[in-house]
This record gives C-alpha cells, structure tokens and sequence, in this order.
C-alpha cells in the first residue's frame, strides 16, 4: 500500500514500515518519528537510524545484540532513544523490516 | 588415495548428510567420518514434553551410531579448531584431521551466562529452562511438586532455536495445571523480546485470540537486563521488571564454541552462510547446515531436513566442479502445539508467511493454521517419522524441499 509522508509517495506494509529502502530519505524518517512519539531526530538517534540501514544493506540479522555491541550505542540508551520499542521503533524510521519471529 | 569427508556434529543434520553422501559417494574414492562430542542422539522436540511428564527419557534418547550408515566412521570427540586454510580440524584429545571437503553442523546452543544473574544460585531452583535434557529433567521435578504461583515464559533474544517452542510451552503449562485442578492458583505471563507473540500479521489475526482465551499475560518489547534471583524478578533494561516464582526462561542461543575458536561465526557463534546454496561465504570447501548457519530461517529440524536434500545436491556438484544449485527458499513446517490435544502446523520459507491451506497435498489430510486434534497426533506420530525415516534421510511424501506456492497468494 501507498502513504503519503513528508511530502513524498512512499511504499508501505499494513504495519507502516517500508517496503523499498530506497525510497527512504532523512525527512521521511523525521516524519515517522514523530508518529511513532519519539519527536525530533537527534544526532544519537540518527547514529542508530544509520548503523541500522548500514547493517540491513550488508545483508546482516540485526539483533540487539549487534547493536549494543557495536560501540554506536548501548542497549540502555537505545531504550532511552526509542521508548516503548527500541528495536521495532527505530527499525521503522530506518525504513528497514520489523524484526519478527517466525509466525 | 582416497578423499576424505569430514562432518562436524552427530546431531540432526549431521547423522542426515551422513547418509545422503555415503549413498552417493562411492567408498573407493570418499571415506566418511563424523564426529561429536556425544555419542547419544537426542529428539530434542521431545524437551517440550518431558517437564509434563509426557515423554519418558527412553522415548527421546537413542545411540547416535545407530543412525549412521555402514562405512562412515564416527568418533566421539571435542573439535577443538576448524582451519579452513589447512583443511584441517583439530580435536581436543590432540588429533588432527585432514578432509578434502568439511560440512559443519555443530548446532547451536543455550547461553544462559550470556545474561546477568541468570545462572545465580537459584538456577535450575526456580529459574528453569526446557532447551537442554538436564533442563528440561529438571522442570519436570520442579513442575511436579508445583502448587500456585506466578509462572513467567521467557525468550531472552533472538533468533532461538525452535522459535514457537517457549510459546507451547505456555499453552501445555496452561493445560498441564488445569489438568492438575490449580489453574486458578497459577497465572501465566509469557515475556519476550519482539513486538508480540505472533509477529506475522497472517497468524496473528487467526491465532492473536489464543492468549487472551487461555488467560496468559502478554509482555513485549521486553529485554532482560537482568534476572534479579534474589528479589525473584525479570528486570528490563527500560526498568520495567516481572516478578515470577518460577521463571521459565529460553536462554539465549549461540552457536558451538569450536566456531568461536577458529574465528568462523559472527557475534553470536553462527556461521556465515550462502542462503540459497549453504556453501560457506568465506570458504568454497566448506558448507554448513542446521542451526550453525546464519541464515534467516527457522533453527530448526525441518529446515535441516530441506537443507539436507538441496546440500547432498550441491555437495555432489562442487565435487565435479559445476556449478552450485541456488535452491534452498528456507522452507520451513513445524506442528504447533496449542494446548488441550489440540496443535497447529505452519508451512512458510524465507518469501512466504505462514498461512492458510491444505498440506502436504491439495486435499489434505491436514490443514495448516488451524488448531486440531489431528495436527496433535501428528507431531506425537512425529516422532517415530524422525527416527525411522527423517535421519535416515528418505524422503517423506508429498513434502518438498521448497515450499509449494499457497493457493490464494
């Protein structure tokens, strides 16, 4: 399906995260962030936003784990970035796929 | 001289590549050797049964060396390093051996150290897991005795081996103490890492009921920080926190040391791996199958057993130098158990979500995303499919390595 978001014609799932990455831009992530009631991107969120879309084009699983591991941020602070939801918030302002179990 | 294939790991996967290759590798040019460091063959979907009291340990328990074929050497030992350079493993008794072609197949495995205060001195008193036979022998004693309380299910991270497993657990515990005339002494809360318990929209909207129905506590998003073993409560890193008298926990899973040792896996042991061909990223002489993998399927039988029959291919390929089959679509199918005699299947690969339909042929007999009494007797009849035809790796009927396409998709 197809939503309109900070001006741009974006593709999306039925849970609003996006189905092509390369449609993805740093206004359309603002724009989600705010609907997700994580507000205004900062440079500590963007760090994630970009670690994040590093990793997925690398084709790499992306867990918690890597990321707590990975010196861009601790497991707490992400916690801190992206109440409620660490890695399903900040997964869909990157504009990469949920991370989901297998059913 | 002859050539020399080496298989790491007697488990699953291995014990079925053990006897896919030794059909078609004539013994005058291959010989064949496996090694683990156990010479038992466990059924480990047998571990979601035994703390009931459903499974006795001799229905789950059987020599590894049973399963291999005639002309395939197996030896019990630790693998100490694989290098891939030298095609060479070394063991911990200090052998060495040389292989022409090495398939790695060493399963993953619990971690529970990998989380602060989990292995306190309470663990296994009333912080349990069911992922390994001592753990799940253990509950069984725990569970026997026990009379009310709060029972907590708990997934630390993912990816877990038998990823819906913690989630059976809930419904047979659900069950098991209705069974027992106390469910109104027990509730039950099921806590784990991702967005729900069903992430899928396809199962969520048919099963998503499930929960509620059975009176369990839905907890999400949720990453332990900590097992605080003296206070008897989860703590999340976001400060939330789950009390619990008995904690249920899926440790987190990695994959075997000897990976960590010759430096072959990622951050959580598991082994770079060609999603379609199995053939290792690095190392074109080695090819890695089951839950050592790090491919983005399903850890567990089924996806050996598919994996199984496109690698014997493959294996066979590399050997005359051709080209490798791009053919494993992460097919995926598992019996769910839902509690009261009732269990689900699913079928779905790396594209597909599980969904509705009939399986394994167009009219039937079972239906798949669809609690019954026969889908129950399926996984119970299960077990003697795997012991007698699954590690011998004949083909089951009607079920292909990859997915059928679903009807309405």
């Amino acid at each position: 399906m197809n939503k309109t978001i900070a001006g741009t014609e974006i593709d999306v799932n039925e849970e609003g995260y996006l189905t092509n990455a390369s449609q993805w831009n740093e206004a359309i992530a603002a724009a989600i962030a705010v609907e997700e009631g994580v507000g205004p991107l900062t440079d500590a969120h963007m760090k994630v936003v970009n670690y994040l879309r590093e990793q997925q084009a690398k084709g790499a699983a992306l867990t918690i784990r890597s990321m707590g591991k990975s010196g861009v941020v601790t497991t707490k602070e992400l916690y801190d970035l992206f109440p409620g939801g660490p890695l399903k918030k900040s997964s869909k302002i990157a504009g990469i796929p949920k991370p989901v179990g297998c059913i | 001289m002859s050539k020399h294939l080496l298989i790491l790991g007697g488990g699953t996967a291995g014990t079925m590549m053990a006897n896919h290759l030794r059909r078609r590798l004539p013994t005058s040019e291959w010989r064949m050797t496996v090694v683990d460091r156990s010479d038992k063959h466990l059924y480990q979907p047998g571990f979601l049964f035994l703390p009931f009291g459903k499974y006795e340990e001799s229905d789950i328990i059987r020599q590894t060396r049973d399963f291999m074929p005639r002309d395939v050497e197996f030896i019990q030992a630790e693998v100490d390093q694989i290098t891939p350079e030298n095609h060479a493993v070394t063991l911990k008794d200090g052998r060495e051996l040389k292989y022409d072609l090495i398939i790695v197949a060493t399963g993953c495995r619990t971690a529970p150290e990998e989380t602060a205060g989990m292995l306190g001195p309470k663990w296994r008193v009333n912080v349990h897991d069911f992922y390994t036979l001592d753990g799940a022998r253990a509950l069984r004693d725990k569970l026997a005795d026990f009379q009310s309380g709060r029972v907590v299910v708990h997934i630390n991270e993912m990816p877990i081996k038998c990823p819906v497993a913690p989630l059976e657990f809930t419904f047979l515990a659900d069950t098991f103490f209705r069974e027992k005339g106390i469910r109104d002494k027990v509730t039950l809360t099921y806590v784990t890492p991702l967005s729900g318990a069903f992430t899928k929209p396809k199962a969520s909207k048919k099963l998503g009921h499930l929960l509620g129905d059975k009176g369990i506590e839905l907890v999400t998003d949720f990453v332990a920080e900590k097992v605080d073993q003296e206070n008897n409560k989860l703590v999340c890193f976001d400060g939330r926190e789950v009390p619990y008298d008995l904690l249920v926990t899926t440790p987190t899973n990695m994959g075997d040391e000897a990976v960590r040792r010759s430096a072959l896996g990622d951050d959580l042991d598991f082994i770079p791996t060609q999603k379609h061909t199995l053939q290792s990223v690095e190392y074109p002489d080695v090819f890695v199958i089951g839950d050592a993998t790090n491919l983005p399927a399903s850890k567990a039988g089924s996806v050996a057993h598919f994996e199984s029959e496109t690698l014997a291919d493959n294996v066979m390929l590399h050997i005359q130098g051709k080209p490798l089959k791009e053919e494993f679509d992460g097919h995926s199918n598992c019996f769910i158990e839902s509690g009261n005699g009732k269990a689900l299947l699913i079928d779905f690969n790396y594209e597909y979500e599980p969904h509705e339909g009939p399986f394994p042929f167009s009219f039937g007999p079972l239906k798949l995303l669809e609690e019954s009494r026969l889908n129950h007797l399926g996984k119970l009849a299960f077990r003697h499919v795997y012991w007698n035809v699954l590690l011998k790796a004949w083909p089951l009927p009607g079920i292909s390595r990859q997915k059928k396409k679903p009807a309405e998709a």
